[in-house]
């Protein structure tokens, strides 16, 4: 299944709503073009729920580091949330887990932004 | 990229059959979609006049998965390690390091032209688990 991206925003932070895959070809350049566009609109909250992402491959997770780099670079945050454990466990085997904010808790992770 | 997902459909079926539980399944499928984007993408650089060759077989001790390109070889010494600080925040460079990290043994052969990759994952002995 390609990626699905709905979007929804939560006191100030827009939540991005991921479903499917981010692999070269399929969700990678589609989660590049989404996080781009909230950031040249201003958007400076931003949190990506992977609760339904089942797969995520090389260039996934360098999408992901590329639009967290961007985001910083910008002056925005971008955090992660949700994480089902393949993508946890891809996390921790990259050592990715230490550059992201996560969380399980939408509420708490919302709530970090302020 | 339809090659891609082929070959890792292919080795998932291999692994299915092989009775590897959820997780040595999504291990061997993402090490041979990683291994064969290399070879179309970085080996065969998305030539449609190159092919990539897969051969897969269960021997009842292992499974084992050889992919080979035609592309200009690479050293896979030369690789930068995407653990270290510097790399972290690459956005690429992890597919060597994944596969290496889900199979048992990765083997590189350089061909002439191309690169041979032969992964392979052990298989339990019959009534043990990994």
């Amino acid at each position: 299944m390609a990626l699905a991206i709905a979007s929804r925003e939560v006191d100030g932070v827009t939540v991005l709503e991921l479903s499917g895959r981010i692999t070269l070809g399929e969700g990678s350049v589609q989660l590049r073009d989404a996080i781009r566009d909230l950031i040249s609109k201003g958007q400076r909250n931003i949190l990506l729920d992977l609760g339904e992402v089942s797969y995520i491959d090389s260039s996934g997770l360098g999408e992901m580091v590329s639009a967290y780099t961007t985001a910083k670079n910008q002056g925005a945050k971008l955090k992660l949330l949700k994480l089902t454990k393949k993508v946890h466990d891809l996390l921790q085997l990259t050592k990715l887990y230490t550059v992201f904010d996560i969380y399980d808790d939408e509420a708490a992770a919302v709530a970090s932004f302020k | 990229m339809e090659s891609v997902s082929e070959v890792e459909q292919a080795a998932d079926q291999l692994a299915t059959e092989a009775g590897l539980d959820e997780d040595q399944r999504f291990h061997i499928g993402m090490a041979v979609r990683e291994a064969a984007i290399n070879a179309v993408l970085h080996g065969n650089e998305y030539d449609p006049a190159r092919q990539i060759e897969v051969a897969m077989e269960n021997t009842g001790k292992d499974l084992v998965i050889v992919i080979a390109d035609q592309g200009h070889g690479f050293n896979p010494d030369n690789v930068p390690d995407p653990l270290a600080a510097e790399n972290l925040l690459r956005g690429t460079g992890r597919g060597i390091f994944l596969i290496r990290s889900l199979m048992d043994e990765v083997h590189f052969r350089q061909l002439h032209p191309g690169t041979e990759l032969t992964l392979i994952k052990h298989l339990a002995p019959a009534g043990k688990a990994t």
